[in-house]
């Protein structure tokens, strides 16, 4: 029934002139988060990305950096704690074992942490899940580079996880001995944020 | 109203109309209903407009905190039946709750007719369309507080049913939401019947116009008790 209601609005939604209709929750759209007040927008010219921690190599990455590395991309949903979700939404950037690969992580690391420049957003996952095929720095959704509403310039994607594992407005990546519980996981969430069901 | 009316020249006694001459107010809800309305409408009110927040992303993102505005969503949505609920302790409410709950095939044909208005179909203390209103709003507002638990408490239920719970959520939120903004609109249109809310009393001329049924058995009731003080001949 959802589907087929998605099927019938969908299209009247993308033609309707007036816009009101995605006013309304109609199904398989995105709801944007932000747990901050108003986040600054980020220039794709002035943004920077560091990695650092745990590593032999710290490094900071600017939006051409990281175009300059092997890029990847690949079609996957995402799927929100709560229940919604957004089917076949298509993703590209680097997958953050790349950036991990660079970075040569200590023998002690185990975890990786992210930090939002909203200021306030965290999140972890431990270092084997960060080097999954699906786990990657995103620098496009949806065909086109990542909207600031939807995290850009640069986010992460991390497939196969709910939603909150994946960092809007990533600012820095660190490498740690252990994961330490996101923004929402001090909120009841599970670190593990596997979708399993 | 009865035959006594044609004897006015005996003024020493009261009659059963007398009621009719003395006051031009009639009382239609008493002070609990009116506290159970004002904070409903207080609650609802908070929970469309944080609903709003985070269902809109033009709004949400520049909004932001989204647990605070998620916390406070969810608590007024909590509280939403509890006044309701209390309101079982009040005679009054659970009266009209009664009549509320009760439709009969006068009400079917107040529905179904353009003329509805016209007192043809005599109206009791509230309309087939404020009992429409009223079971549709409170059925939607348990649905979404069953819906609603279910996405909050996120280890209650397997994905699938959150899925579900989000879209039945999604869709009966709109729908209470038009039908609050419907009910705003018909109260904007009839000061009388927001002043009988606020203040607890309506005119005698309104109570007739738009619940003719109500106001009868009003005067008859206040007729048997007025007949009742008459001292036995």
């Amino acid at each position: 029934m959802q589907n087929a209601l998605a099927q019938v609005i969908g299209p009247v939604a993308d033609h309707d002139p007036t816009g009101l209709l995605s006013l309304i929750p109609l199904g398989d759209t995105f709801r944007y988060y932000s747990v901050t007040g108003s986040v600054r927008e980020e220039t794709a010219d002035n943004y920077r990305l560091s990695v650092s921690g745990l590593v032999d190599h710290p490094a900071t990455y600017s939006i051409s950096d990281l175009k300059a590395l092997p890029q990847t991309s690949l079609i996957q949903d995402f799927q929100c704690v709560t229940g919604w979700h957004v089917p076949g939404v298509h993703w590209a950037g680097v997958q953050l074992s790349v950036l991990l690969e660079k970075a040569a992580p200590a023998k002690q690391a185990r975890a990786v942490r992210f930090t939002s420049f909203d200021g306030t957003y965290t999140e972890s996952l431990t270092l084997a899940e960060a080097r999954r095929p699906d786990v990657m720095v995103a620098l496009e959704m949806l065909g086109a580079p990542v909207t600031h509403d939807h995290g850009g310039p640069v986010r992460m994607y991390a497939g196969s996880m709910y939603g909150y594992k994946s960092t809007k407005w990533l600012s820095g990546i660190e490498l740690a001995e252990t994961e330490t519980p996101g923004y929402w996981e001090t909120r009841g969430y599970d670190i593990d944020g596997i979708i399993r069901e | 109203m009865t035959s006594t009316e044609s004897s006015g020249n005996n003024t020493a006694r009261p009659t059963p109309s007398a009621p009719e001459s003395t006051s031009a107010s009639v009382p239609r809800f008493s002070r609990a209903e009116r506290m159970i309305h004002r904070t409903t409408a207080i609650l609802m009110t908070v929970c469309i407009l944080t609903a709003a927040v985070l269902y809109n992303g033009s709004i949400a993102v520049p909004v932001g905190h989204r647990h605070l505005i998620e916390l406070i969503h969810v608590y007024c949505g909590f509280a939403l039946p509890i006044p309701m609920l209390l309101g079982i302790l009040s005679f009054a409410y659970r009266a009209d709750l009664r009549r509320l709950g009760r439709f009969t095939p006068a009400d079917r044909r107040w529905l179904r007719t353009r003329t509805r208005r016209d007192g043809t179909i005599t109206v009791g203390k509230f309309n087939a369309g404020q009992k429409l209103n009223a079971s549709l709003a409170s059925g939607s507002i348990l649905v979404l507080l069953g819906t609603g638990v279910l996405m909050y408490f996120v280890k209650l239920a397997p994905l699938p049913w959150r899925s579900g719970a989000t879209f039945v959520h999604d869709w009966f939120s709109l729908a209470l939401g038009l039908l609050v903004v419907g009910h705003v609109i018909f109260a904007l249109k009839d000061p009388e019947a927001r002043r009988g809310m606020r203040t607890g009393s309506v005119s005698r001329a309104w109570a007739r116009t738009e619940h003719a049924g109500w106001l009868h058995d009003l005067e008859s009731a206040a007729a048997t008790e007025s007949a009742a003080e008459v001292p036995e001949k």
